[in-house]
């Protein structure tokens, strides 16, 4: 909201200057984000009365005026529609510069000499207005410095208020919160009742009272509507931001800004029949003021006349019934609407207006029928007309409750955790214009009507804070009892995965939790996925099922920058929806792509490949023994993946990314890719030690030729299953295929390490295993001694 | 026949003259070997009488003495001679790049959440997790804001078909864990969250820590000394002014704003803080009644205070980053600079 600082003065003046009042509120809880100039300096504008105005003997939309600038008559070419005889405008005389910096000279326009510059509000940085002359008032003496008519000497606070401080919104809210900081005496406004000349009324019903607390309406006759607001109210719209429309609607507006009550002017020969606040009837149709068609449905207040509804209550007018050029008669609208009914319903549409901004925080319940008679009273001072009886529905503080709310001294110590006197607290809330009772414990304290933000005892004990000033709350020690935090090693941190992929040369990586679909769904990674209802973009529309999509995404961004080789990880949830529940799991996906190792000269050039990024993933799993099984997913080549299997159940994926979808994404070589779910990863054991053999061990080599189709992992398998107990470590260290191997065979060169606890192990039970070794391995895998 | 002396003078000039081991070992098989000079010299003592034998024995055993010493003399010389110059041979250009594999590194933004958490945890803090995808219960009606309440309109909420939500906050995590009435309770609860807004200054998705100590006694001066002492902590500026402003959270009551000093100027004014010296960095407040109330927690006898703060906000003043865009956009040559 923005406010003219010399308006917020007039009401309650601080005695401090604008930025000192600004820091004050701010550290009062209504933050000004902004002081600004009430407009430009205007320097050497002057008003300029016209005097003759003839058309243009050369150019049909320009007029020649004869202007009198106070003691000389200039003459201007204009092209303005508004330009005639007795008009008041802004004149620019020839060397004045404008505030966009242009400078004006004296010029010739279609052969007639022009001496100056005639000028809107918008040449004058004023307005956006550029529909014709900025009219000054009739009576501005000829040469009167612009800048002192507008009483531009004035600077507007630009303040964002939290939402609970609705009374706050209006000259008469923040005067308050002034008047409080600065133990000022309350302002008020002029809302003395004003008489009716008639007695015509329509009538007002409420179909639920607990929608609208009371509706204030009134008929004025014989408005003169097509008057222009008089420059002080313009300008007091205009420094709020709200740009003057007219006088009917302006006064609105102004009472609006003034005491932050909402009215709407309806042109009274355009309502059928008396008036109804009820909720809409579903798909009934309204156009609103600023020509939205909006459909109706029962969640929406309206105000309706015997035919149709014709206002979005709290909102918006209806186009039909608004106030136009033609209008004589107005019926005032000034309600109290419970917020609830309100609050968004506004966004529903698509709209924000400045009522539905205050309904929806709140308006003071007993403000209905009191800005009722401002509006009145202001109307017809500067518009003229005949004001009927005011029909009230309802009862003004319908929606206010009235209770005192009990305020203990021990309360407000124990919660600020600081001592404030008994009198001292009294006094901050009477400041605040509340009602405060002594009681046993404390105060018993009433609020008015306008603090509906205010229920309960902590409510009052921020008020005390807030005046009282938050910068003399001390800094307290909060000595944290002294208890150890449990630091389990069965279950280590997260930080433990991490940090093993950082020390092996991966870059964390964060990307967004929503990816894009159809990428999703490319890789193969569809199921489950949850789309956003109200996503950014439809890159950004589905939930993640995998951070997969993620990953490579990363990866083309940067394979698209020159990046030679990308090691990249990720830890996040990923979103499966299943039948009942949508799953919500913390995984850890890494990629690797490009060279295996960085651009050196002491390792040799090689791409990376599956069993790098085995390594990286087995090295996650610490002691723990973790199995990769040959298996198939969507998304990897079909020979080149595996899933991991932990303790006899599968906790993820990797492999290298299916050639097609690489191609697909422009990517020279797939990248390879795993995914493992955090939880079992980081669910430990503690170790326990054994004593180690002080005798000296023997190694055996062996040569073994096996069919293609044994697995590493198969013959490992069969050398466990014959391990007499002093088989200490078995290893693989060669798998060959090539020359003295036949085709569809392999070599692989076996190592172990053979070693008693207890004893020296001599060479003849070595070799003698390894001869059992051997024919079994001969039985069940078919491998034979490479010769 | 040579005097001993010039014997053994010749000797010392030939292993002087060695240049290696087999040289040297040569010199002393022709003086000292068995059939050496020396060794006949020794041999032939026999022939002289009683009386000269002792003092030409003595003679002969100085000779061979002084040879054998300059043997081994000479045999360490060129034994560390050699050794120099295989040493010499292996010397490595100690200025070409180590082999193998170079350092990984943290994500900015994880790097200052973990900061984050760890100062907390050296306070007691123990870290807690939630769920991103929410329903309206956790994210907002048991933090106190109804529908339609103002405070929701101002979350930009992502929504799903069913009425779940993207997490506008992590202060869900504060009801998770107080549900049941757990109290005393004191944690901190990092993660993602969510509005739906993109632009130079707001990405769609960002990080929050939120904060939640409940406890008897707890004061909103607790809630001062802390947060205080946690931005010093943070900024490693144990003046860094820290200044506490009334506003408005529908879960805490009272409520503030907390601004430190801004870093980047200490105060004079600059483009990261808009020239006006402060920084506004968090939110925080005593937990609200109805909350306590809400998940069945005596809001008589326990009192509490909850904050909440943007992760990416802290990461861009400590680590001097300009555009929040580029925590998002993964380019490994900006992500490369936090190792």
């Amino acid at each position: 909201m923005k406010l003219s600082a010399n308006w917020l003065r007039d009401l309650a003046d601080p005695g401090v200057d604008n930025a000192e009042l600004a820091r004050r509120l701010t550290m009062a809880g209504l933050m000004v984000d902004a002081v600004t100039p009430a407009g430009p300096p205007l320097t050497d504008i002057v008003a300029g009365r016209v005097v003759t105005c003839t058309p243009h003997p050369d150019a049909d939309k320009l007029t020649v005026c004869e202007v009198d600038t106070g003691g000389a008559r200039h003459t201007i070419v204009c092209g303005a529609s508004n330009a005639r005889v007795d008009l008041v405008a802004p004149v620019a005389l020839p060397g004045t510069t404008l505030p966009d910096g242009t400078t004006i000279a004296a010029t010739e326009l279609r052969g007639v000499r022009s001496d100056g510059m005639l000028c809107s509000g918008r040449e004058l940085r004023l307005s956006d207005d550029h529909e014709g002359l900025l009219e000054l008032p009739a009576d501005t003496k000829p040469g009167a410095a612009v800048a002192q008519v507008l009483a531009l000497a004035d600077e507007v606070f630009e303040f964002d208020l939290t939402p609970n401080r609705g009374d706050c919104l209006s000259a008469l809210g923040i005067a308050r919160e002034v008047s409080a900081l600065f133990e000022l005496s309350a302002p008020a406004f002029e809302a003395a009742a004003v008489p009716a000349t008639h007695k015509d009324a329509l009538k007002v019903a409420l179909d639920d009272p607990s929608d609208c607390g009371v509706y204030c309406g009134r008929i004025v006759r014989d408005v003169d509507t097509m008057r222009a607001s008089p420059v002080w109210l313009q300008e007091r719209l205009r420094r709020s931001g709200i740009r003057p429309r007219g006088i009917a609607v302006d006064v609105a507006a102004f009472v609006m800004l003034e005491t932050g009550q909402p009215l709407h002017m309806f042109d009274l020969a355009k309502l059928d029949g008396d008036i109804r606040v009820r909720r809409a009837k579903k798909g009934e149709p309204l156009t609103l003021l600023d020509g939205t068609d909006v459909v109706l449905d029962d969640e929406v207040l309206v105000i309706a006349d015997k035919a149709q509804a014709v206002a979005m209550a709290g909102v918006m007018g209806g186009e039909a019934t608004a106030v136009g050029d033609g209008t004589r008669d107005v019926f005032i609208e000034s309600a109290w609407f419970e917020p609830r009914v309100i609050a968004g319903r506004a966004r529903r549409f698509g709209l924000h207006t400045d009522a539905s901004h205050r309904y929806e925080r709140g308006v003071d319940p007993a403000l209905a029928p009191l800005a009722l008679e401002r509006a009145t009273a202001l109307l017809v001072t500067l518009a003229g007309g005949e004001p009927g009886p005011v029909t009230t529905a309802g009862k003004s503080l319908n929606g206010y409750r009235d209770t005192a709310i009990e305020l203990r001294r021990a309360r407000v110590a124990h919660l600020l955790g600081i001592e404030i006197e008994d009198k001292t607290i009294a006094a901050l809330l009477r400041r605040l214009h509340f009602d405060v009772a002594d009681a046993d414990a404390g105060w018993r304290v009433r609020v008015p009507s306008y603090r509906f933000d205010i229920a309960i005892e902590a409510d009052l004990i921020e008020e005390v804070a807030r005046l009282y000033g938050y910068d003399r709350i001390p800094a307290g020690a909060a000595s944290t009892p002294m208890t150890m935090q449990p630091a389990p090693e069965t279950r280590v941190s997260d930080r433990v995965l991490t940090d093993t992929l950082v020390h092996r040369g991966f870059q964390q990586v964060i990307t967004y939790s929503f990816v894009d679909g159809a990428l999703q769904r490319r890789l193969g990674l569809d199921d489950g996925a949850l789309p956003l209802a109200n996503p950014i973009s439809s890159e950004l529309g589905t939930m993640r099922t995998s951070l997969w999509p993620g990953l490579v995404d990363c990866l083309g961004y940067n394979a698209n920058r020159q990046q030679s080789r990308v090691r990249i990880f990720e830890i996040g949830l990923r979103f499966i929806q299943q039948v009942s529940e949508l799953q919500q799991e913390k995984v850890i996906a890494g990629l690797i792509w490009g060279d295996r190792h960085p651009v050196q000269w002491g390792a040799p050039a090689a791409p990376v490949d599956f069993y790098d990024l085995k390594a990286d993933c087995a090295a996650l799993f610490g002691r723990r023994v973790v199995t990769f099984e040959a298996a198939t997913h969507p998304s990897l080549h079909p020979g080149q993946s595996a899933r991991v299997v932990l303790d006899g159940a599968p906790i993820g994926w990797i492999g290298t990314l299916h050639p097609q979808h690489a191609a697909a994404l422009d990517l020279a070589r797939p990248p390879i890719l795993f995914e493992l779910a955090v939880a079992p990863v980081v669910t430990r054991a503690a170790p326990q030690g054994r004593p180690v053999s002080r005798f000296p061990g023997l190694r055996r080599d062996l040569a073994l030729v096996v069919p293609e189709g044994v697995t590493v992992g198969a013959l490992l398998a069969e050398v466990d299953r014959m391990d007499p107990g002093w088989l200490q470590e078995r290893f693989v260290f060669d798998i060959y295929r090539g020359a003295g191997v036949e085709a569809g065979l392999k070599s692989i060169a076996l190592g172990l390490i053979l070693q008693e606890t207890s004893r020296t192990l001599t060479d003849g039970e070595a070799d003698a295993f390894v001869q059992r070794l051997v024919a079994h391995l001969g039985d069940t895998v078919r491998a034979t001694l490479r010769d | 026949m040579d005097t001993l002396d010039s014997l053994t003078e010749k000797a010392i000039a030939a292993i002087t003259a060695a240049t290696d081991a087999a040289a040297l070992d040569a010199v002393r098989v022709q003086y000292l070997g068995k059939k050496g000079t020396l060794t006949e010299r020794m041999k032939k003592l026999g022939t002289l009488s009683a009386d000269e034998r002792p003092a030409a024995g003595q003679a002969i055993n100085d000779a061979k003495a002084r040879v054998q010493h300059a043997l081994n003399a000479r045999g360490d010389e060129l034994a560390r001679a050699a050794l120099a110059r295989k040493l010499a041979a292996e010397t490595l250009d100690v200025t070409a790049e180590g082999r193998g594999e170079r350092p990984g590194g943290y994500h900015p933004v994880a790097r200052t959440l973990e900061r984050i958490v760890r100062l907390f945890e050296t306070a007691g803090f123990a870290v807690a997790e939630g769920p991103e995808v929410e329903d309206e219960f956790h994210n907002f009606t048991a933090l106190n804001i109804p529908e339609h309440h103002p405070a929701r309109a101002m979350h930009d909420t992502f929504y799903f078909a069913d009425g779940r939500v993207l997490r506008t906050h992590t202060s869900p995590v504060q009801i998770r864990a107080m549900q049941g009435g757990n109290a005393p309770l004191r944690i901190i609860a990092p993660g993602r969250v969510y509005r739906c807004d993109s632009d130079v200054t707001h990405t769609p998705m960002f990080h929050q820590v939120e904060g939640l100590v409940v406890d008897e006694g707890v004061s909103m001066a607790d809630l001062k000394g802390t947060l205080e002492r946690f931005m010093r902590q943070f900024f490693e500026r144990d003046d860094l002014p820290v200044m506490f402003r009334p506003s408005y959270f529908p879960f805490t009551e009272p409520s503030a704003e907390v601004d430190v000093q801004c870093v980047h100027c200490s105060g004079d004014g600059c483009r990261v803080c808009k020239g006006t010296g402060w920084l506004e960095v968090l939110g925080c407040g005593m937990v609200h009644p109805h909350v306590l109330e809400g998940v069945g927690i005596d809001s008589e006898r326990y009192t509490g205070y909850a904050f909440g703060m943007g992760v990416e906000r802290f990461a861009m003043l400590r680590y001097g980053v300009a555009d929040l865009r580029y925590f998002f956009d993964n380019d490994l040559r900006f992500l490369g600079q936090f190792r």
